[in-house]
């Protein structure tokens, strides 16, 4: 029998916002409680405290949290240093960070100040998509009433001077990448950067910075609260935690739900969203951590854990705990096409092999979807994939050719059954020329 | 990556209205001196919310204003797929395409798109609607939505059927306003219907509010008055051995915690602290970062000395329980 999370070991108790997301409501959720006595610990101790916590980067790569803060200079030079936290929630599947800033903005900006402090960070800057207008003004008003309780700002009662400011973007999925994040905060297209310089060392404006995905930063207060020993006694080991998982697709009752890291995907869908829609037997493929990992079809879903590792193991990955559910009726040809024409529609234009490759992937892929198409183009579509894959200044180039080599590996049978059902009905032999 | 134009057909010129310069202001202000270049987004956003679209002449005004080149401003205007280079509807109608969306049905309401509108990107003939495909607007859980901007703001219509979706597009062509957020029962993103989670009163009955001691803290409570010194990080090594730790351990027999030598650094070459039993290279970092470097220095610990230390690792007894300072001599001996 699994231990699922109880409702007093949940972080986001208002992830639902069913209750007041101001600041008085917040506080009697606790929110804001022993801030001052952690800022008093000093900035050494938070970090130690989250790195003994393992928390890893939620934001999909899964980086420590607390190493990547060690790695900011300990002393401020000439230039001052920042945090930078990524609200730029565009992966396809991934709807969790829009419900904190929504509803929980407070545990953000006081995360935003305890992980400032401890980096040695008077201002933050918030980096909001686009697309989130209600939410940019909800995390506004939020940070309005903070400064007018003197929890932030200048002489503010924590001890430590800090601003945040709210920036937001326009419609470029590149912007959650963290370099290209800086570009577009900085007025430019969001094109990332080479690294090193890292942005540790060289960061927003020429300073060094630190950037950290939201639900990353919001966690933190709270796990300073419970301590680390209660974060890390959730998950297996590297895999702490409590996570919020994004379920979308064919499921009953789609939801964003706040678990312990290491439950099984079925006990995960089956207790949260309802079950798969037709039964368990009716599930076809899960993309279980956001488009850009490669999906799992059935018999893996069955049994898998939800960690990075366990993911890790059948080649996909727990990227932003994003799961898509896909059950038998769904054409996961036209599915995985639909993510290349994602890709290939967000593609930056940088560097030659996405920019070209992952339009050259879509058009094939729609061919293959109808079924036109050959055999040795399954081959060449994967080859191709490899050559985008590792090949780019960011890694889009990797999330752009990992869905299609997660459809190949698992799902190849399907495209030749298309590929053999059109041929059967047009005899025609098909050019091996796949690109025009 | 997708090539965008500006429209043929310009306008003469364009000058931010009074309400438009507050906010201009608002978000200049939130950037230093010298980096104001930060603001185009915003600033081309502002533009676009009063004029519906983003005009040549509102990117030249932009770029005066930041001191960039035109083409700077021109660039991140195209690059930017939320900037409208062309005039749109009164109320412009963002259909969500991508994957999650359109497993949930986004097709059946790209299809009600244009049997009540027309063909993607052309505005409907009485001016009023218009619509485009764009990829994941991040409500996977509400799938298929759409984000339809007006003069009113801009806003996510979530949960949509057929039927709701093209209810909320008649209602918007006879000028009526629309509640936006999810078309079912749902209120945000939690499972419809009864609820799995964050269901315990006691999650909010202000009991978390009560005043806490974090679980870690070292040192003690700071004496009042004390500014907290966020340069000087505090390292275990620096804290005055408190004379009373509220963590008593079973060493602790005698009831009193003293502080074993410390050293500021290694004599030499650390010894290596992993191969006494239970530590790892965690525990070592953090026997290091307390001062202990070396075998002797454990070797000597007493019963007080092995309390002080207890008291500030995470697994308490270990010490004893392994056996430290017993192996300590030995290894120390060996030397």
């Amino acid at each position: 029998m699994v231990q699922l999370l109880q409702d007093k070991d949940r972080i986001f108790t208002n992830l639902y916002g069913r209750h007041d997301w101001r600041l008085e409501g917040a506080k009697q959720r606790g929110a804001w409680n022993g801030t001052k006595d952690m800022i008093d610990q000093g900035g050494d101790w938070i970090i130690e405290q989250i790195k003994a916590s393992g928390l890893r980067g939620r934001g999909g790569a899964g980086f420590p949290t607390g190493l990547k803060w060690s790695f900011m200079p300990k002393e401020v030079g000439a230039r001052p240093h920042y945090l930078v936290v990524n609200a730029d929630e565009s992966e396809p599947g991934t709807c969790k960070d829009r419900e904190m800033m929504r509803h929980d903005p407070h545990l953000l900006i006081e995360g935003c100040l305890i992980a400032s402090f401890s980096m040695k960070a008077h201002a933050c800057y918030i980096y909001i998509r686009g697309e989130y207008v209600l939410e940019r003004e909800r995390l506004e008003a939020a940070i309005k009433e903070a400064y007018e309780a003197k929890l932030i700002g200048k002489n503010n009662i924590h001890g430590w001077d800090f601003d945040v400011y709210v920036h937001h973007g326009a419609g470029a999925y590149i912007c959650g990448e963290e370099t290209a994040l800086l570009e577009s905060l900085e007025g430019k297209k969001g094109q990332p950067r080479l690294k090193p310089p890292f942005p540790a060392n060289a960061g927003l404006y020429g300073c060094p910075t630190t950037v950290n995905n939201v639900e990353s930063i919001a966690v933190a207060p709270t796990i300073l609260r419970r301590g680390a020993e209660w974060f890390a006694g959730f998950g297996r080991k590297g895999n702490h935690g409590t996570k919020v998982f994004s379920i979308s697709g064919h499921v009953n009752r789609p939801c964003n739900v706040e678990e312990a890291m290491s439950i099984p995907l079925k006990t995960l869908i089956e207790t949260h969203a309802g079950g798969v829609i037709g039964g368990w037997d009716n599930l076809k493929a899960v993309i279980p951590g956001g488009s850009s990992v490669r999906c799992i079809p059935a018999d893996i879903c069955h049994d898998v854990l939800m960690d990075f590792d366990a993911l890790m193991e059948h080649k996909s990955g727990l990227g932003t705990a994003a799961v898509i559910v896909m059950d038998k009726s769904t054409d996961i040809i036209r599915a995985i096409a639909r993510l290349a024409y994602f890709y290939k529609h967000e593609s930056c234009g940088q560097c030659t092999p996405c920019r070209e490759g992952t339009g050259w992937m879509w058009r094939v892929l729609e061919r293959m979807a109808v079924g036109e198409s050959s055999t040795e183009e399954i081959d060449m579509l994967l080859e191709v994939a490899s050559q985008v894959e590792g090949h780019t200044i960011c890694a889009l180039g990797d999330a752009a050719a990992w869905p299609v080599q997660g459809l190949i590996r698992h799902f190849r049978h399907e495209i030749e059954d298309r590929i053999a059902t059109y041929r059967s009905s047009h005899p025609v032999a098909v050019s091996n020329v796949a690109a025009e | 990556m997708s090539a965008r134009r500006l429209a043929q057909a310009q306008p003469e010129s364009f000058s931010f209205s009074k309400e438009s310069e507050k906010l201009v202001t608002f978000w200049m202000n939130k950037y230093p001196d010298g980096k104001k270049a930060s603001a185009v987004i915003p600033m081309l956003w502002i533009a676009q919310k009063q004029e519906g679209w983003v005009s040549e002449p509102a990117i030249m005004e932009i770029a005066g204003r930041l001191n960039m080149p035109r083409i700077r401003v021109y660039e991140v205007a195209t690059f930017y797929t939320q900037f409208n280079l062309a005039p749109v509807g009164e109320h412009f109608i963002q259909v969500c395409g991508t994957t999650p969306c359109w497993l949930r049905g986004a097709g059946d309401i790209k299809k009600v798109c244009e049997s009540k509108i027309g063909p993607k990107g052309r505005v409907s003939n009485n001016g009023k609607l218009s619509w485009n495909e764009v990829e994941c607007l991040g409500a996977c859980a509400n799938a298929p939505m759409v984000q339809i901007s007006n003069a009113d703001g801009d806003f996510y219509y979530e949960d949509l059927t057929e039927e709701s979706f093209g209810g909320i597009l008649d209602k918007l062509n006879a000028g009526e306003k629309v509640e936006p957020g999810p078309q079912s029962a749902r209120h945000a993103s939690e499972p419809a219907g009864e609820l799995t989670s964050l269901t315990d009163a006691a999650l909010y009955d202000g009991s978390k509010a009560k005043t806490i001691k974090l679980p870690n803290a070292v040192g003690g409570t700071k004496p009042k008055g004390t500014k907290p010194k966020p340069a000087a990080p505090k390292t275990p090594a620096k804290v005055k051995a408190a004379p009373k730790a509220k963590q008593t351990s079973k060493a602790a027999a005698s009831g009193a915690e003293k502080e074993p030598m410390l050293l500021k650094k290694a004599k030499g070459k650390a010894d290596d602290l992993k191969r006494l039993s239970g530590v790892g290279p965690k525990l070592e970092t953090l026997l290091n970062s307390m001062g202990i470097y070396h075998f002797s220095q454990i070797a000597e610990w007493g019963a007080d000395e092995i309390a002080w230390v207890d008291a500030r690792l995470k697994f308490k007894g270990r010490i004893e329980r392994e056996g430290w300072v017993a192996q300590a001599k030995t290894l120390a001996g060996g030397q």
